[in-house]
This record gives structure tokens, sequence and C-alpha cells, in this order.
């Protein structure tokens, strides 16, 4: 099982710049999402007009079933300068795959519980590590995609594109650069130095 | 003594690496840095380089401090949490050990224990962030320090020569929002491509001093090596075979120091100083500095 949060409301409304598309996604069952919450701060976003359309699906890591959904959906996107997903980490990935030159942004964290993790498309990959960092990195995640984990950039290894531990492997920091430079939004970059919270989902209850 | 104030009273500083030993004796190495260091502004001290075990960099920096050199700290975050690192870092400052460089340091899987845990807890940017905090009496947890924080010069490394150099720059931008001094750079071995690279930051407004890295070549295979397997390095083939051509030049170091020496001169109008990771040549380094001008 996963546990996905809403990100703080202030958090998630600073991905806005000016107007969003929401994908909302009901997953697998075996991620325990918050819908309440989604509902109401999604109302409360488009009642002050912040957004150009909602939609609720299953299984957005699908991309051939999520490829159909939103294709219905082209002008309430284009319209949106961001698209807010609220989904697991795959789900978020995916969509930032899909829309390449699109502002694609994590409404939640993701948390792992035990037991089964669900099915899930292997091209991306969610390690559940709780704060997420996909909206810095142009929606490519930096924790499973750099060998090194790594949240602040590019270590000095890699060589012709290719990560130092494994040169069939691509730089993932050199896809997260281009990703933002290709969007637009290598202001990101300068956002303040990050530093990895290992708190589990038990951890932040227990608080 | 923090070689900041070196930078800030206009000098061109210089310094050298070394490398602890996988053993527990450091005669030979201090003696070999009090005879060929100790002319230079101060002695970088490497972290378990290449992720190969060795005696620690704080206890080399300690010896060489008290052998009456001026030590530099290299602190990667592959080996340590944040706790770790703040400790050791704390531990430095009661030495009077005050230069830190703050590197994230290659895998585990590279060197010659693959099989160990790689930490990165921390990485280059966050540990220089870390340190600013330990300066304002604050850990990075936000805890109070008991009595004197410490301060060191903090500064950090980057590869002006990658073939992702737009990202290596985004990357120096970091380390100097997290609050780096200075750089020393990868190794340079492209004039033409370091002058481009130093003009480009210079135009971005980024100040912050930058001390051209030099690996003296030793010999053709050294380079053929280094181009097929260290990121950030690209030897161009007719240094590989200014090498070859004479093989005894060569060896005697003759050849590598010529290259070295060149590269400097076309790089100094560029740099406010520069680092030498002479990798067993240490004994070399005053000669270097001889044919470069800078002695």
């Amino acid at each position: 099982m996963l546990i996905t949060r809403l990100k703080d409301k202030e958090v998630i409304e600073s991905l806005i710049t000016t107007k969003a598309f929401v994908v909302n996604c009901h997953g697998c069952k075996e991620v325990s999402f918050p819908e309440e919450e989604a509902n109401e701060l999604q109302k409360e976003l488009m009642a002050a007009g912040k957004l150009t359309g909602i939609i609720t699906t299953d299984y957005v890591c699908n991309p051939d079933n999520m490829k159909l959904r939103l294709e219905r959906y082209a002008k309430e996107i284009e319209e949106a300068d961001t698209v807010l997903v609220f989904s697991c980490g795959i789900g978020v990935q995916t969509i930032a795959e899909y829309m390449p030159e699109k502002k694609v942004c994590a409404a939640c964290d993701t948390y792992p519980l035990p037991g089964y993790q669900g099915v899930t498309p292997l091209e991306h990959d969610c390690d559940q590590c709780g704060e997420c960092y996909l909206n810095i990195t142009g929606g490519i995640c930096p924790i499973t995609a750099c060998s090194k984990s790594l949240i602040n950039g590019q270590c000095g290894g890699a060589k012709e594109g290719k990560c130092e531990v494994d040169h069939n492997m691509e730089c993932g920091w050199e896809r997260i650069y281009r990703r933002l430079a290709q969007v637009g939004r290598l202001d990101v970059l300068k956002c303040p130095v990050q530093v990895r919270n290992f708190a589990t989902y038990k951890d932040l209850s227990n608080e | 003594m923090r070689i900041t104030e070196f930078f800030d009273r206009g000098e061109f500083v210089i310094t050298a690496e070394v490398g602890p030993p996988k053993g527990t004796n450091i005669d030979g190495l201090i003696e070999e840095a009090k005879e060929y260091l100790s002319d230079i502004s101060a002695v970088n001290v490497t972290d378990n380089q290449s992720s190969v075990m060795r005696m620690g960099s704080l206890p080399v920096c300690i010896a060489l401090k008290q052998a009456g050199l001026n030590p530099i700290l290299q602190m990667t975050c592959r080996d340590r949490n944040r706790m770790a690192l703040q400790s050791d870092l704390l531990g430095a400052a009661y030495f009077g050990i005050d230069n830190v460089l703050s590197l994230t340091g290659d895998h585990t899987t590279l060197g010659d224990h693959p099989t160990a845990k790689p930490v990165f807890d921390l990485d280059s940017v966050s540990l220089l962030y870390n340190m600013v905090q330990l300066e304002n009496g604050k850990d990075i947890a936000g805890n109070d320090l008991v009595g004197e924080a410490p301060k060191f010069a903090k500064g950090a490394v980057v590869s002006p020569c990658s073939d992702s150099v737009d990202a290596q720059i985004a990357k120096m931008e970091r380390k100097i929002m997290a609050g780096c001094e200075f750089f020393q750079t990868q190794a340079v071995y492209d004039s033409e491509k370091f002058a481009s690279f130093m003009k480009k930051i210079r135009g971005m407004g980024i100040t912050t001093p930058v001390q051209l890295g030099i690996v003296i070549p030793k010999n053709a295979g050294m380079c053929k090596y280094m181009n097929a397997n260290v990121a950030g390095i690209s030897i161009p083939d007719e240094m590989i075979q200014e090498l070859a051509a004479d093989k005894e030049k060569a060896k005697s170091g003759e050849t590598g120091l010529a290259i070295a020496a060149r590269i400097i001169r076309e790089c100094r109008p560029y740099v406010q100083g520069l680092h030498i990771m002479a990798m067993g040549w240490e004994s070399k380094v005053p000669q270097l500095l001889e044919m470069a001008g800078l002695k």
C-alpha cells in the first residue's frame, strides 16, 4: 500500500501561475488518496477562478488510457499554464512525460505503507519518500533517476550524459536540466537549498 | 589560515593536494609536504578519494597543521550522514582547521568497497549550507551550539570542461547561494574551453574566486585512461602525441610539466589561483611553479 498526502494549501497555490488544470488519480486500490480534502481544495480553487477544468480518472500511469482521457480536455489543458496532478509520484511523472512542454506539478507527497504496492509501468519509479521533489525538477524524479538521489543538482560524475555508476543510464540531472530548459523553468533551480526529510508517514502521524 | 583572506588581499592563491595512505603511517606524506608544499597558500587533503578507503582527511589535516602547513579539509557526503559531518566540522574547528572543500563524492561502486552503503544524506550544496548554519551558531536541525561558533573558508568544485557545462554552472550558482566562497576546478587541458567558461560565468555576474585545476599528465596511457573514464576531462590528441613522442622525457616529467606550465600560463589571466593535483608527483610542484612563472 501507499498513501498520498496533500501538500500544504499555500504550496499548491504557489504552483499555479494563473490557471491550472487538475488531474485526480483514484488510482489503483493500493493507494490511499485523501479524496475529500482534495475535493474541498479543488472546489475552492475553482470558485476562485484558478482552474480551467478537473478530470478524475484511475491509473493515470497507464499512458494509453490517460492519453485517451486527456485528449478530450485539450482545450482546458491548453488554457492552463500548470497541470496539477493529485496522485502518487508515478502518475505525476507519466503526465510530465506526456506533456513535455507543460509545467506539470505534484500536489501530493507519497509515503509507503506495508503491503502490496500495486502494478505500475517500469519507465517511472516512485520511492515514496514523503516530501516529493517533482516540482523543482520538471516532473523527473531526482531520487530514482539519479544514482545518488541528489536534490540540489548534478554531481561532477556524468560523462557524455551518462551516469558514473551505470554507463547505460542517462544522467538524471541532465534530463532534469533539459526538461526545465524546454519548459522555460530554469528559474526553479534558484529555489532554496534542499535538505532531505527522511521522516516516515508514521513519524508524521506521531507528531 | 582561511584562504579567503588571501583572495581578499588579491593574492594569486596556489594550493596542491595530498592523498592519505591506506595505512597508519603518514611520516613520508608530512615530510614531502614540508619539503615541497610549504611555500604555497594551502594543501588540500583528499577524503577517501575515488571511493578508495584510506586514512581520514581530518587526522592528516591536523598533522599538517602541526607541521606548520595550512590544510584544506576535503569533505565528501558519500560516507557520513549530516550528524557525522557536523561533528567532524566541529572537531576540525577545534584543531584550527578552517578551510573546508565541500564535495558530493564519487559513488561507492566506483571504488574498493563497492558493496558499501552510499550515504549522500547531504550533498555538496547542503553541506555548504550546513557550514553557514554552524557559523551562525546552529546545527542543521536548528539546535543551538554551545560557545564560540566556528568560521570556515568554504570551498567547492566545478567542472568547467564538462560536456554538460550548463548544468554544472546551474549547480555552481546553487553552491554560491549556499555559501561557497571559492572554487577549485576539475583538471583543465583545454585552455580555450576553460577561457570561454570563465568568460561565461563572469558575464553572468559570478564573482567568486576560481582556482584553475591542474593534473600533471604523466604519460599517454594516463591521458587515454582519463579521457575514457574521468568525467569532465578531455585531453586533446596533440597533447597525447606530445607525451608519446619521447618516452624518456615523459617519464622524467619534462613533457608533462611543460604541458601543465603552458596551460597555467594560458589560463592565468582568467583565474584567481591555481590548484595542483600532483597525484604522487608532489616533488615536482616547485619546478612546475617555476616553469609557469609563478615563483
